[in-house]
């Protein structure tokens, strides 16, 4: 119940540091930090195997990836803020409200629906077949009853391969832009006073 | 004493608006993508709490398909990314319409 609580505090907090940081290095960093809570939440779910991809695939690879692209972009591409011509200032409170009062209203219509949690099996679960959660419990679902969307995955995944080649593979030298940049570029690597 | 069921589908639908919230208001498209991670993320959670609620692995399959998922799109989404900063030297939203039909 209190490590709930906690992990509820700190995921809440740093997805709100995601959303609000003012570069977005530090975003990444803070989503990190969000995903490895996230993990331990799993953790306490039974879900052992997704908390483990959740840290390699997440962390590893699709952070990986936001930074490269950042380092590639030269870092910090710009300050951006809550601009007043795309969210008016009045809406930021407002939206706070309005995720709180989605979570309250969905927590009184789950609490009405579903049935309780029941008790968990993590401590006996690590290692142990045919007990829910377990890797191997998970592994045995997914290759017999779920065998073809497992397989869509890979199509998936080989038309996101191809479209990233096709997309940025191009052996071309790059093109001069058609038109100008509509503002002049600040000078990104040297810090804003 | 158990948490409820209940607390976690809350938790899920706050990290949810707040990606929302990132989406809608921010400018920067790679923190617009990093809410998109954290919708995904909140439907995960969703997901995982059902199948521990209801002892079935249907909800744990899910969460694996929407991660691979979400790595495609992010895959493909910072690809864009990359490609439009190479051709218009600009990352902001407002400013970007070569993808105007």
């Amino acid at each position: 119940m209190i490590t709930f609580w906690i992990l509820a505090v700190l995921i809440v907090a740093s997805a709100v540091f995601v959303v609000s940081a003012s570069r977005p290095v530090y975003s990444v960093l803070g989503l990190l930090l969000n995903f490895l809570l996230l993990a331990m939440m799993y953790l306490t779910l039974d879900a052992e195997f997704l908390a483990v991809i959740q840290v390699v695939v997440y962390s590893g690879a699709i952070l990986m990836l936001f930074l490269f692209v950042i380092a590639l972009l030269s870092s910090g591409v710009r300050q951006f803020s809550v601009g007043p011509n795309r969210l008016p200032r009045i809406l930021a409170p407002l939206s706070v409200f309005g995720a709180l009062a989605l979570g309250g209203l969905l927590f009184v219509i789950v609490q009405s629906v579903t049935p309780s949690l029941p008790q968990s099996t993590a401590a006996s679960a690590a290692g142990n077949a045919n007990v829910f959660g377990s890797v191997a419990d998970f592994g045995q679902a997914l290759f017999t009853t779920y065998l073809l969307p497992f397989e869509a995955t890979a199509f998936v995944l080989m038309i996101a391969v191809i479209g990233v080649i096709a997309l940025a593979g191009d052996v071309d030298p790059p093109r001069p832009p058609r038109r100008k940049p509509l503002r002049k570029r600040e000078p990104i690597l040297k810090e804003r006073s | 004493m158990q948490v409820a069921v209940a607390n976690y589908i809350a938790l899920s639908a706050i990290i949810f608006m707040i990606g929302v919230g990132g989406v809608v208001a921010r400018r920067n498209p790679l923190i617009m993508l990093m809410g998109i991670e954290l919708m995904w993320n909140a439907a995960n959670l969703a997901f995982i709490a059902y199948a521990k609620a209801y002892m079935s692995n249907a909800g744990h399959v899910f969460a694996f398909l929407v991660i691979t998922v979400a790595a495609a799109e992010a895959a493909i989404g910072l690809a864009i990314i990359v490609i439009v900063f190479r051709r218009a030297e600009n990352v902001d939203v407002d400013d970007v319409a070569v993808l105007k039909g």
